[in-house]
């Protein structure tokens, strides 16, 4: 190497490098990395606590009961955080998915189609749901909150008149509930189904176009529409993709229930955007991860497990989960104002 | 020059209330820079947004290379080749760089709905080459500086191959090292054959980068001439066409030497280093900066809107403890936000509820009822006193046209009781003819008085009115002026002095004659 005398340039370049290695070093323990790793910890906190208060928390058998309890409202969440990200909210997703249960269950009782058609058709009803959201929102110009709250009560209302406000039973289909329940090596489909799921989105969500334009609407959405995006069509197939996963989440509780539960469904979209919240992403829009709402998803399971198995009453491990709602959006303000 | 690059003619746009462009032409040519000027309101953003698809037109025709045209949104003005630079940042912050230039056109790989990022940042990193910024292509967008920014959205254009490139106020940001910089650019698109459209207020700049340019005036087209043909005397006095108000300097003896306001070592975060200054009596402190240089900050600080970290404000002498605004305007102290549509104003309440809102208890009567007729009357006294132009003080704000919005604000302040004001760009988004108003209500509330500071990104605006001018840059006060001493160029100066020269420093392969002269 040969050597030479250090020109103003140099040093401009080296001042240069030495401020990109404190922005990522920043962005590493500032931005969405902070959240996850304070998730993170939080649930292995958790775990070991739970662990060492109850011989019985750390069980396979209840690790397999968290996971079920966890698979649900998982897929749930996975869905909405699409629409989250983009600055949005989706309150229709527990309506929509037992919309989808209860479509499931016409197709296969009542219709007697075969089984792989129930479950289509069950995931492209939450489909159908997700596109009429994501129009009302992207075309009238409706704010989500009001659009998706329409379609909460909409979605709510069909599936009681549909199913005549009665259960329906998968009785001549017992395959339909190993969907769920059925498992391989000791893990149950339904996890097995979330974990896919989950990875599916991630996949989506950094990967792909629409994952892209996710991000672009939520940041900045004029300019995205400057940048000659069509926004509205995008808009669109993210509130759908967000329906495709309620109507998921739909067909494996049915098949878990083993019936539709038409009564079912109201407040599982909370639970779902607490679950997206404590995993760090931001309800005005623009970063977010699948992974942190799946850890998200596991700590309110493992809270609400943990707290179980300790004899809390259920009253209070809601009155716990709202509380950890809370200080998880207070600790994400207090890392925005830092900056 | 070469072909006939756009032609517009017999453009109309109406907005509610607004007729924003009137029977207006423009022609621009392959291989020239062509400047568009105008007042604020003049209908420049106006006119470039119907050619990019922003907006559509009313009436009137679009040709392109010959061809009639419709451009009815921003994708198919894309396609077209003509790609705009807008003058509000539009960048996505928590993408990177390479994702925001890339953005709507992201190279794909396999079954065409995968990102290959991998392209996406080696295209990026060439672009950013091309125009010597030494950035790193996965940088977030949000931990770049404005200047950076703006550079950033350049080469987003760039990556357009566009033939037709349109610059609203591209410098606004810019120290004079990067805005040598980009006319370096400029000169080179230029030469291979693109058409440039550039707006910007600073004219001095059009002398040096445009070949033609065409003046606009209250949404109608004025003239085109030559750059070289003309002197800036000329184009001023085509763009403003009629009288307006013009004070005399202030005078700085005219204050008193009563400090109402001081602040010492105030610091917030990244954004607020180290201010220090006084506001006396009857004065009007001018705050000049670029775009991002902290000076709405300060503002938002002192008036308790947002926390600080450390620092000492004393208001006549007394120290005071200012936590949000309700203690600043305890204190006599009211701020009129730059935006005063999100901050200052209620806009679908009428002109009477506006201007007491911030004073409502003290028309508070018999269990908390409020008195209407005193309510009247301290508006109307108001109303009258700035002279608000509304039929009535039942009036919905939002039918107010912006310099009279402005003034219910002041109103509002007033009613308060208010010592000290902050203008965050009290002139911004509003007419010439209201804007001589603006100007005159200043003087008349400053020798009153009151006590003022001004932030304004207009430097002619500065200079006109402030009796001392505090310049800001990246944070710091990096010099105090007074009206006699200060100069368009000595403010610039103060206005682009950096902490670190980096930027200078990369640059310094190119020539910088004109930097030199300012420096001088």
């Amino acid at each position: 190497m040969e050597s030479r005398p250090v020109t103003v340039k140099d040093k401009a370049i080296l001042e240069d490098r030495a401020k990109d290695k404190a922005v990522l070093r920043r962005s590493l323990f500032r931005s969405d990395a902070t959240q996850k790793i304070l998730a993170f910890a939080s649930l292995i906190v958790m775990f070991v606590v739970f662990s060492l208060a109850s011989p019985n928390f750390a069980k396979f058998n209840n690790i397999i009961g968290i996971l079920l309890a966890t698979a649900v409202n998982g897929v749930l969440a996975v869905g909405v955080t699409f629409v989250i990200i983009t600055g949005g909210i989706d309150l229709s997703v527990g309506t929509v998915m037992t919309f989808a249960s209860v479509m499931t269950g016409v197709f296969i009782t009542f219709w007697k189609l075969p089984i792989i058609i129930g479950v289509l058709g069950g995931v492209a009803a939450g489909a159908l749901c997700g596109f009429i959201n994501g129009s009302i929102t992207a075309k009238m110009k409706i704010p989500p909150f009001i659009a998706t709250l329409g379609m909460m009560m909409i979605a709510k209302g069909l599936s009681l008149v549909i199913s005549g406000t009665r259960p329906i039973y998968f009785i001549d289909t017992p395959v339909f509930s190993k969907i769920a329940m059925g498992s391989v090596l000791g893990i149950p489909n339904a996890v097995l189904v979330f974990f896919g799921a989950a990875i599916i989105a991630s996949l989506i969500l950094t990967k792909t176009v629409l994952g892209r334009y996710t991000f672009a609407l939520g940041s900045n959405e004029e300019a995205a529409r400057l940048s000659g995006i069509n926004v509205d069509a995008w808009k669109i197939a993210i509130y759908t993709l967000g329906g495709i996963f309620s109507g998921l989440a739909g067909v494996m509780m049915a098949s878990r229930l083993n019936s539709a539960q038409p009564a079912l469904g109201q407040g599982y979209e909370l639970e779902a955007i607490a679950a997206v919240v404590i995993g760090g992403t931001s309800l005005s829009g623009g970063e977010g991860t699948i992974l942190g709402t799946v850890i998200g998803a596991f700590i309110m399971s493992v809270l609400t497990n943990g707290l179980r198995i300790l004899s809390i009453p259920q009253e209070w491990q809601t009155v716990v989960i709202g509380v950890i709602v809370i200080a998880a959006v207070y600790a994400d303000i207090i890392r925005r104002r830092g900056q | 020059m070469g072909e006939v690059l756009v032609l517009m003619e017999g453009i109309e746009k109406t907005f509610p209330g607004v007729h924003a462009l009137s029977q207006c032409q423009f022609e621009l040519r392959a291989g020239e820079v062509h400047a568009l000027v105008g007042e604020n309101g003049a209908g420049k953003s106006t006119l470039v947004k119907v050619l990019t698809g922003v907006y559509t037109k009313d009436a009137g025709r679009i040709f392109y290379k010959g061809k009639e045209v419709e451009i009815p949104n921003p994708r198919v003005a894309q396609e077209l080749g003509i790609s705009i630079i807008h003058q509000e940042l539009n960048l996505m912050p928590h993408l990177t760089v390479a994702q925001n230039i890339f953005i709507g056109r992201e190279p794909r790989r396999g079954i065409r709905f995968l990102l290959n990022e991998k392209e996406i940042n080696q295209k990026t990193k060439q672009l950013l080459d091309m125009i010597h910024l030494d950035l790193d292509p996965r940088t977030k967008v949000a931990d770049l500086t404005v200047a950076k920014q703006q550079m950033v959205e350049i080469a987003k254009a760039l990556s357009y191959n566009s033939e037709v490139l349109i610059m609203d106020e591209p410098t606004s940001a810019l120290s004079d090292a990067e805005t040598q910089e980009l006319f370096r650019i400029i000169r080179q698109l230029r030469d291979k054959g693109v058409g440039i459209i550039y707006i910007s207020h600073r004219l001095e700049e059009l002398k040096q980068i445009s070949d033609r340019v065409t003046v606009m005036r209250d949404g109608r087209y004025i003239d085109t001439v030559r750059t070289q043909d003309v002197t800036i005397d000329k184009i001023i006095s085509m763009m403003v066409g009629r009288e307006i108000y013009e004070t005399s300097r202030a005078n700085p003896e005219n204050a008193s030497q009563e400090v109402v306001l001081e602040v010492k070592n105030l610091n917030r975060g990244r954004v607020i280093k180290n201010v220090s200054f006084n506001l006396k009596r009857g004065e009007i402190l001018g705050f000049a900066g670029l775009m991002g240089a902290g000076r709405t900050e300060v503002a938002r600080a002192i008036f308790g809107a947002d926390p600080i970290d450390s620092g000492e404000i004393y208001v006549k002498g007394k120290k005071v403890d200012i936590k949000s605004p309700r203690d600043a305007v305890k204190c006599g102290i009211g701020y009129l936000s730059e935006d005063r549509k999100r901050y200052g104003l209620m806009l679908g309440m009428d002109v009477e509820t506006n201007i007491v809102l911030a004073t409502i208890e003290k028309f508070l009567g018999f269990l908390g009822w409020v008195n209407k007729a005193r309510v009247r009357a301290e508006a109307q006294s108001h109303v009258d006193e700035l002279r608000i132009k509304t039929p009535g003080l039942q009036q919905k704000v939002k039918y107010l046209s912006g310099g009279n919005q402005q003034k219910v604000v002041i109103g509002k302040w007033l009613a308060r009781d208010c010592e000290i004001l902050i203008f965050d760009e009290p002139t911004r988004g509003i007419d010439v003819g209201a804007k001589s108003e603006i100007y005159k209500l200043l003087n008349d509330l400053a020798e009153s008085g009151k006590s003022i500071i001004m932030i304004s990104s207009e430097l002619p605006e500065i200079l006109r009115m402030s009796h001392r001018i505090a310049v800001m840059c990246e944070g710091r006060i990096t010099g105090e002026l007074s009206a006699s001493e200060a100069t368009q160029e000595r403010i610039m100066q103060y206005a682009t002095m950096r902490e670190n020269r980096e930027n200078d420093a990369r640059y310094s392969s190119v020539s910088v004659p004109d930097a030199t002269a300012l420096g001088g």
